[in-house]
C-alpha cells in the first residue's frame, strides 16, 4: 500500500514539471475550472447534479453521503473529483532521542485538500493520459504535493507518503479510486462518502467527460459543507469573540458545578 | 448516540464521554482528589485532539472545584485568606503556562511535554503515596511507633513578608504559597489538571497546614486558575470546548455522588494504597507508549487557515 502510494508520489514530480509552465501561466485550479464550467455551452456533453448541495453538521452528524448522477451525449467514460478547501498541513517525524520518541524534522505543505475524493467508470490508468490526469489533478498520486520551499528529494517523498496516509486513516483522502456505475449508456451515478470529521468549506466537485484519453466535456458543480444549528453557532462564536465565549464557558460550569452541589446540601 | 463536538470537531458516543466523566466523578468522590490527570489521557484516547483535551478538562474543572468547595466550605474547611494567597502566584503561572503551551505547540512539542511532565509528576507522586500507604499498614501492625515532630523549623521560615493565616493555624512567608501557586499554575496551564495532586501535598508537607483544611482551600484556588486557563485557552489556542466540558460535568456529578458513598466504606490507607497503584498505572502506560516504536513515527498537523 505505502510502497504504490510512493511510486504514485515520486511520478507525480516528473508529471507535475510537465503541465507546471502551462499550470503557473494559468493560476493553477481556477482556469481548469475555467474551461470545465464553459464546456456545457457548446452542445451539454455532459450534465450532471448532486441529490444535496449542503451537508449540514449538526449535533448528530455522523458522515454523509451525496449521490452525483448524470447523462452523457453518446459513449464516452467519466471520472469524478471532489476537492474540499485547500489547507496548509505540518508533517511531522518522530525519531528516537535518548529512549524516548520526539517529534524532530518537520516539513509544511501549503495546498493540501482538507478533502479528496475520486470516481471513474473504469481503472483511470486505462481511461486518460498520464499528462492529463496530472493536468486535471486526476488521483492521489496526481495532487502536486511539495513540500514548502524544497526541491523533490526522497527524504520529502516520504514525507508526501506519510501525508497522504494520515489523511488516508483520516477518511479524508480515498484509499482507492471509486466506481462511476452506469445505468446504459448514457446515464451515470457515483456516491461520494464524508466521514465524521469532514472539514468545513466550499467543496468543488468536477465530473470529467473523457474520450480517447482526453477530457472532452466537464462541469463543476460547488457543494457546501457547513455546521448548523448548535454546534455551528458555539464554532462560530468561539471564532469571532473568544475572550466572550471564554467567560461563557466558564461561567457555565461554575453554574453547572454550583446546581451539582445542590442535592448534597439537602442529602 | 452520537454528540459532535463543535470545538474537537469529532463525534463521540455521548454515554462513553457521561461514563467517562462518572468514572473520573467516582474517583473524585472516593479519593477526594480532582482526577484531571486522567481525564486529559483518557479524553486523548477516545479521539480528542491533545490540545482541546487539556482546554475542555480545565473548563470541567472549573465547575467540578465550585462544587467541591461548596461542600467544603459548608464545613468551613477553607481558608480564604491562604487561597488568596495561593492564587497570586496561581494566576501569574497559569498565564506563563498558556503562553509557554502556545509555544510549544508551535514548536510540535505539546505532546511531547504533555506525556513527559505526567509521567514524571505520575511517577514521582505515585511512588510517594505507596511508600507513605505501606508505611501506614505496617505502622498499624506496630503501634507506639514515635510521632513525628509537630513544627519543623527550616530554610523557609527565614523568607521575609510574613503574615498570619488564622484558618490554618499559620505564621508564615507569603512568598511560599505564591511560588507554590505559580509553580501548580504553570501545570494547570500544560496539563489541564487543576494540580490538586501537586498542591494537596505540597500544602500538608511543605506549608505546614492541617490536613481538613487542605482540600477545601486547594480547590477554592483551583476555581480561579482553571477559569484562568479556561479563558486564556480559549482566547489564545481556541481549544475550548464547551460542550464537552458540559457532558464531562454531567457524568461527573452522578460519578462523584456514587464514589462518595463508596469511599466511606474503605480504610483511608487503604484508599491511598489503591490511588497509588492507579495513578502508577498511568504513569506507567505513558512512559510505555514514549518508548516503544511508533506505529507511524509520523503525525500531520491542520494549520488552521
Amino acid at each position: 500500500m505505502s510502497r504504490s502510494a510512493a511510486s504514485r508520489g515520486r511520478g507525480s514530480h516528473i508529471l507535475g514539471s510537465l503541465s507546471c509552465t502551462v499550470m503557473d501561466q494559468a493560476k493553477g485550479w481556477g482556469f481548469a475550472a475555467l474551461i470545465l464550467l464553459s464546456a456545457p455551452a457548446q452542445g451539454e456533453a455532459l450534465v450532471a447534479d448532486l441529490t444535496s448541495h449542503l451537508i449540514a453538521i449538526t449535533t448528530g452528524f455522523t458522515g454523509a453521503s451525496v449521490v452525483l448522477f448524470g447523462a452523457i451525449d453518446g459513449p464516452g467514460e467519466v471520472a469524478v473529483v471532489a476537492r474540499g478547501p485547500d489547507r496548509e498541513i505540518t508533517v511531522r517525524r518522530k525519531s528516537r532521542i535518548a529512549g524516548i520518541w520526539v517529534n524532530s524534522r518537520e516539513m509544511t505543505f501549503a495546498n493540501v485538500p482538507s478533502f479528496y475524493f475520486v470516481a471513474a467508470s473504469r481503472p483511470l490508468e486505462e481511461i486518460i493520459s498520464p499528462a492529463t490526469a496530472a493536468f486535471y489533478r486526476l488521483g492521489v498520486g496526481n495532487l502536486q504535493l511539495k513540500p514548502e520551499g524544497m526541491a523533490p528529494t526522497r527524504v520529502g517523498d516520504e514525507f508526501v507518503t506519510a501525508l497522504v496516509r494520515q489523511q488516508q486513516r483520516a477518511r479524508l483522502f480515498p484509499d482507492t479510486v471509486s466506481t462511476v456505475s452506469f445505468v446504459g449508456e448514457r446515464l451515470f451515478r457515483t456516491t461520494i462518502e464524508f466521514p465524521t470529521n469532514v472539514p468545513i468549506g466550499t467543496y468543488l466537485v468536477e465530473v470529467f467527460l473523457i474520450r480517447d484519453k482526453d477530457v472532452v466535456g466537464g462541469q463543476t458543480t460547488p457543494l457546501v459543507v457547513s455546521k448548523v444549528g448548535i454546534g455551528a453557532d458555539v464554532f462560530g462564536f468561539a471564532g469571532r469573540r473568544p475572550a466572550l465565549y471564554g467567560a461563557i464557558a466558564v461561567l457555565t460550569a461554575m453554574v453547572a458545578g454550583w446546581l451539582a452541589s445542590l442535592p448534597f446540601r439537602s442529602a | 448516540m452520537d454528540i459532535y463536538l463543535p470545538i474537537a470537531e469529532v463525534s463521540v458516543d455521548v454515554f462513553v464521554l457521561l461514563g467517562l466523566g462518572g468514572a473520573v466523578g467516582f474517583l473524585t468522590g472516593v479519593f477526594g482528589v480532582g482526577g484531571g490527570f486522567l481525564i486529559t489521557p483518557l479524553l486523548i484516547f477516545i479521539g480528542v485532539p491533545p490540545t482541546v483535551a487539556v482546554a475542555s478538562s480545565a473548563n470541567q474543572l472549573v465547575g467540578a472545584s465550585v462544587s467541591g468547595v461548596l461542600a467544603h466550605w459548608r464545613r468551613g474547611n477553607v481558608d480564604f485568606k491562604m487561597g488568596y494567597v495561593l492564587l497570586v502566584g496561581g494566576l501569574a503561572g497559569s498565564a506563563f503556562g498558556v503562553w509557554l503551551f502556545t509555544l510549544l505547540k508551535r514548536l510540535g512539542q505539546i505532546e511531547l511535554t504533555i506525556s513527559l511532565c505526567y509521567v514524571v509528576l505520575l511517577g514521582t507522586l505515585g511512588s510517594l503515596m505507596m511508600v507513605e500507604s505501606v508505611y501506614a499498614q505496617l505502622r498499624l501492625h506496630r503501634p507506639g511507633v514515635r510521632r513525628r515532630k509537630l513544627h519543623q523549623h527550616n530554610w523557609m521560615h527565614g523568607l521575609p513578608l510574613k503574615a498570619r493565616f488564622r484558618r490554618s493555624k499559620l505564621y508564615i512567608s507569603t512568598l511560599l504559597p505564591i511560588g507554590l501557586g505559580f509553580v501548580v499554575g504553570v501545570f494547570s496551564a500544560i496539563l489541564g489538571v487543576g494540580g490538586g495532586f501537586i498542591m494537596v501535598p505540597a500544602m500538608i508537607y511543605m506549608l505546614g497546614m492541617p490536613t481538613a483544611v487542605v482540600p477545601g482551600t486547594s480547590l477554592l484556588q483551583i476555581i480561579f486558575v482553571a477559569a484562568n486557563v479556561t479563558l486564556l485557552q480559549a482566547y489564545t489556542n481556541r481549544t475550548v470546548d464547551a460542550v464537552l466540558a458540559l457532558v464531562l460535568l454531567i457524568g461527573g456529578v452522578i460519578g462523584a455522588r456514587i464514589g462518595s458513598r463508596f469511599g466511606t466504606r474503605l480504610r483511608g490507607d487503604q484508599l491511598r494504597l489503591l490511588l497509588a497503584l492507579m495513578v502508577l498505572a498511568v504513569a506507567a502506560k505513558l512512559a510505555f507508549d514514549l518508548t516503544v516504536h511508533p506505529a507511524d513515527p509520523y503525525s500531520i498537523v491542520v494549520d488552521k487557515t
